[in-house]
């Protein structure tokens, strides 16, 4: 048996580089990769790979294993890397519960975890940790960018969200910037598909915008739905109902939807021109905003590996913490409690010839940090 | 609260219910005749809606599309049938259940294999965009009201089907005594897969109706499935007028359920909490209508063969 | 037969061996990840074991024993939790980080909830059986994702391993061997019930109702008494398996887990001693195995599980003992 495990182990290790070097830097990617959620994992590691292969580095071993999107997998997993594979550095998971499940325990066993993605408010708070490090946006970011905007035109919002921790973030970050009055506020049933009552009641509410926040396939359903239904009312959300991995599965009913990120991918600089072209060329399609922050992810981690060494955990945190690197948001520094100050954007979903795609209209936020980073002593 | 929501709200109830009919009559039908748990009802579920939305597609017609979702998914049944679910008939429901379960892992893969991780685009076809005026100064979404007419021509054709031709007759001798029916001498193997070739094609044409609603994409069955077993439970199992009560009642039930218990909740608690809790009870509210339905009647509303 | 019933003794042995051979030599080899695998193994086996006993002794195809899985860790979670911050749970009752402690309510518990689930449940049978209790099951499912206090959707982390007299948890191989004890105690537990008198009215309750009304045992009784011990010991499963990944989230009750621990039951052989033993170890390994492999591994999941099914009927017990006496 032992045999097996041993056979099995020498098959996941992903090796970037074709000279491994007497101390390579480990790195343990977990994502999703099957299941109706493997889009957006898909895209986190490809943008991660591609970004080491582009930079030449050949001290770096990367590790891919698939979570499933299933929390007890991704502990299982997250365990193996750090008891069996010995790795430096963790990353990759998507999704906010599966990152309650492995972060807590993963930082204090004193390895650094960098999240490409989801950033849990009990993570940003009294909770913080100086193993954690978020480059992707704390939950509610997203949502108080569109609370903030939908103050310049709409008075009266219908919002709903699924009833769980980030759609309750969700709808709390939404409150926290705006400051009309609530048409009506909805909590759905996570894994929802059909959104008719939600949207009757929409329609009766006397609303002038509907916010909401569904990702995955529960986004899809309702915009499709919404558009059907001829409501017409116009619809603010986060980008994650509108990013490049569901776009296409949404199509024109999106169209003209305002919806709030930290990046797009007309960003103008240098950094994101590079990043979208070398994605485009290698891959066959458009970056997602999981691939941008999956891409920062791996730049930050080399910026970090070019100044310190990995085995001398403060320096190399202090490296991290610097974010000495070129990000494809532009302008990026860690807050005190290691999650972003960064700008937030509101984009409008416009059509590029046939390609469905965001184009930038304004700013909702300039270096725009979170709620929680006071209660973080660190 | 208008007269004219309360009724688009019944009629939301009454289209989620016929969408679920249509999946439920085709796992009633098979576990009538055959005595057979398909786990992987849902997987031709899926089935249908990635046929329906990659011929869409490259052909630019929903209709088109409908029509290979009917016939790829009874391809796939007729396939599952005879390489594999043939062999299952005379085990025990658990071995069924084992190796459907197996079977979702590799039909959820292998689509994923085929068609990627991202979901799939399907729209509704132009001929069914728009709405129709309700009584009451409301209106109701055409390709809702479509979906409630298929419900019903389904309802209708299974039961001419079964009570009318001859291959209804031996699916009727069929549930009541498969040696009777072997000796009088009808092809009982060829039976079988023609019944589980139309019990998948009506899933998958739920699944190409539902796909243009929803987002076509790999996991989509299982949620259906699970909904799609509540009403067969609350049915009675085998029966199709049981599952079609039991759709509309499960699809009724959960529609009001989302709009009416945050309402009622708001006259006890504070209205954000209200809310919450109302969501929470909303979504356990189905299982909660069925355990008490088979608490009082153990066999389903319409006792089946079950 | 004779021969058969020794063959599936040598293979339980072999088990019994492994089990605890592996984890020790993966100590000494420095590997101490497959000590947290062996684990894992251990815990899921228990917790089929306790569903086998309502399935594999009682007939009583139970698709709703994530809930009692669920429910145990959520006891674990909850408790330590709030011993974590020093607070007291319900109504002033202490929280507590002992492991027999917990291990005690989470039973205690599940017993209680098992009690009114399975009275109703038990007034159906077949097919419907197994969905009534799917429906219960999935009433606890979206109870968890939807109550905000303990994470919802998120779960619940527990930032220290519960503890155990005299035993260091925090290590692998020392809670290893705690989870081997219990899953041993739970082997003996099957073993006793049985060939207990209470097992053989079991046995008959499960092959012949009415026969056993005539002679005057209510085989209702019997049967809830059965799913209940069922619930019990596949809850004690949950409070371990939190304290193995010290975390508890709403997936554990979820309805694939139910479906898993089925699955693990008929992969290993239903009612027999060692049928979950054999299923956990073959299914954990193969899922790591694959996974580290493919990210297609659930294709070939599927795969293997359907070869099993359609050609080594009695699970891979039966494989290797031939088909059992009950079967």
């Amino acid at each position: 048996m032992r045999g097996i495990l041993a056979a099995s182990l020498l098959g996941l290790s992903l090796t970037v580089s074709g000279l491994a070097q007497a101390e390579p830097v480990k790195i343990g990617v977990i994502t999703t990769l099957s299941g109706g959620g493997a889009g957006l994992g898909v895209d986190m590691r490809d943008a991660f790979t591609l970004a080491m292969k582009q930079s030449g580095n050949t001290d770096v071993e990367l590790i891919v294993e698939d979570d499933a999107q299933k929390p007890e997998l991704a502990v299982q997993i997250a365990e193996k890397m750090i008891q069996s594979d010995k790795v430096d550095l963790m990353t990759g998971i998507i999704w906010s519960n599966l990152a309650m499940a492995v972060v807590p325990n993963t930082v204090a066993q004193d390895v650094i975890y960098l999240s490409p993605n989801a950033g849990p408010s009990a993570l940003a708070g009294a909770n913080c940790n100086k193993n954690y490090f978020n480059v992707a946006y704390q939950n509610d970011n997203f949502h108080e960018a569109m609370g903030q905007y939908a103050n310049k035109d709409y008075k009266k919002t219908f919002i709903l969200a699924p009833n769980y921790p980030a759609g309750k973030d969700s709808l709390t970050g939404f409150k926290r910037y705006y400051k009309g009055e609530l048409a009506g506020e909805l909590y759905t049933q996570v894994g929802q598909t059909d959104y008719a009552a939600e949207i009757a009641q929409i329609r009766a509410s006397g609303a002038d915008s509907v916010f909401f926040f569904l990702p995955g396939g529960m986004g899809i359903a309702f915009m499709k739905q919404y558009a059907q239904s001829g409501v017409g009312i116009p619809v603010l959300g986060p980008s994650f109902s509108f990013s490049q991995d569901v776009l296409p599965a949404i199509g024109d009913a999106a169209l003209g939807v305002k919806n709030s990120a930290s990046w797009s991918h007309d960003l103008d600089n240098e950094a994101n021109k590079k990043f979208v072209e070398a994605f485009q060329a290698e891959y066959k399609r458009l970056p997602s905003i999981y691939a941008a922050q999956s891409w920062d992810t791996a730049n930050l981690i080399l910026s970090a590996m070019s100044k310190a060494s990995v085995k001398d955990k403060d320096a190399f945190r202090a490296a991290l913490k610097a974010a000495d690197f070129q990000s494809v948001r532009g302008e990026f520094t860690f807050n005190t409690n290691n999650h972003p100050i960064q700008n937030i954007y509101v984009r409008e979903v416009v059509k590029e010839g046939d390609v469905l795609t965001n184009k930038i209209i304004g700013t909702a936020f300039e270096k725009h940090g979170d709620a929680y980073a006071e209660q973080c002593k660190m | 609260m208008s007269a004219a929501l309360l009724i688009e709200q019944l009629l939301n109830g009454l289209q989620l219910g016929v969408m679920l009919f249509l999946i439920a009559a085709g796992l009633t039908l098979i576990f009538g005749v055959m005595g057979l748990i398909n786990l992987a009802h849902g997987s031709l579920y899926m089935i249908g809606a990635f046929a329906c939305a990659a011929v869409a597609a490259a052909t630019g017609s929903f209709w088109i599309g409908l029509a290979a979702s009917l016939a790829a998914a009874a391809a796939a049944g007729a396939l599952m049938e005879v390489v594999i679910v043939r062999r299952l008939y005379e085990r025990d429901h658990l071995d069924q259940v084992l190796a459907t379960f197996a079977l979702i892992l590799i039909l959820s893969e292998g689509t994923r294999w085929i068609f990627g991780s991202f979901p799939l685009y399907l729209d509704i076809p132009p001929l069914l965009q728009g709405a129709v005026p309700l009584p009451g100064g409301g209106q109701y979404q055409l390709y809702r009201l479509a979906i409630i007419g298929v419900g019903i021509v389904v309802a209708i054709g299974l039961y001419l089907l079964i009570s009318r031709t001859r291959l209804g007759m031996r699916i009727r001798a069929g549930e009541t005594d498969r040696e009777m029916i072997a000796a009088l001498g009808v092809d009982i193997r060829t039976l079988y897969t023609v019944v589980f070739a139309l019990g998948a094609a009506l899933a998958g044409l739920a699944g190409a109706m539902v796909g243009a609603l929803q987002s076509v994409q790999v996991g989509m069955g299982e949620p259906a499935l699970i909904l799609a077993f509540v009403v067969i439970v609350i049915g009675g199992i085998g029966s199709i007028k049981g599952a079609l009560v039991g759709a509309v009642l499960v699809g009724i039930v959960d529609t009001m359920g989302r709009f009416l218990l945050p309402k009622l909740l708001a006259l006890a608690l504070p209205a954000s909490q209200a809310n919450m809790v109302g969501a929470a009870l909303a979504s356990m509210l189905i299982y909660i209508v069925m355990a008490m339905i088979l608490a009082f009647k153990p066999r389903g509303l319409f006792a089946g063969h079950g | 037969m004779m021969a058969g019933l020794s063959r599936e003794k040598t293979a339980n042995i072999v088990l019994a061996l492994l089990l605890l051979g592996v984890p020790l030599a993966a100590v000494a080899a420095g590997e101490p990840f497959y000590v947290t695998l062996a684990t894992r193994i251990v815990i899921l086996a228990l917790a089929a074991i306790g569903l086998n006993i309502a399935l594999g002794l009682g007939g009583l195809v139970s698709f709703g024993h994530a809930a009692f899985f669920g429910l145990g860790g959520y006891v674990a979670g909850i408790l330590a939790t709030h011993a974590f911050n020093g607070e007291t749970v319900l109504f002033g009752l202490p929280s507590t980080t002992s492991m027999p402690v917990i291990w005690l309510v989470a039973v205690v518990l599940c017993g209680l909830v098992a009690l009114p689930i399975g009275a109703i449940s038990l007034r159906t049978s077949g097919v419907y059986f197994i969905m009534i209790t799917l429906a219960f099951a999935q009433m606890i499912y979206y109870f968890a994702v939807s109550w905000p206090d303990y994470g919802g959707e998120d779960g619940l982390s527990l930032y220290v391993r519960n503890t155990f007299p005299g035993v260091n948890t925090a290590q692998p191989l020392p809670y290893f061997l705690v989870c081997l004890g219990v899953l041993a105690a739970a082997v003996c537990l099957f073993w006793l019930l049985r060939g207990s008198r209470f097992g053989a009215a079991l046995e008959a309750a499960r092959q012949n109702t009415t026969r056993l009304s005539a002679v005057g045992i209510a085989p209702f009784n019997i049967k809830l008494v059965a799913f209940v011990i069922s619930a019990m010991v596949t809850g004690l499963a949950g409070a371990l398996f939190a304290d193995l990944n010290r975390f508890v989230s709403p997936s554990m009750a979820s309805w694939q887990m139910s479906g898993e621990l089925i699955v693990l039951i008929i992969l290993g052989g239903k009612g027999r001693l060692f049928g979950p033993i054999a299923g956990a170890i073959v299914y954990v390994l193969f899922e790591f195995a694959l996974g580290g492999i493919t990210e297609r591994w659930q294709f070939f999941l599927g795969l293997m599980l359907l070869g099993v099914v359609l050609f080594a009927r009695g699970g891979l017990l039966g494989l290797v003992a031939g088909r059992a006496r009950h079967d």
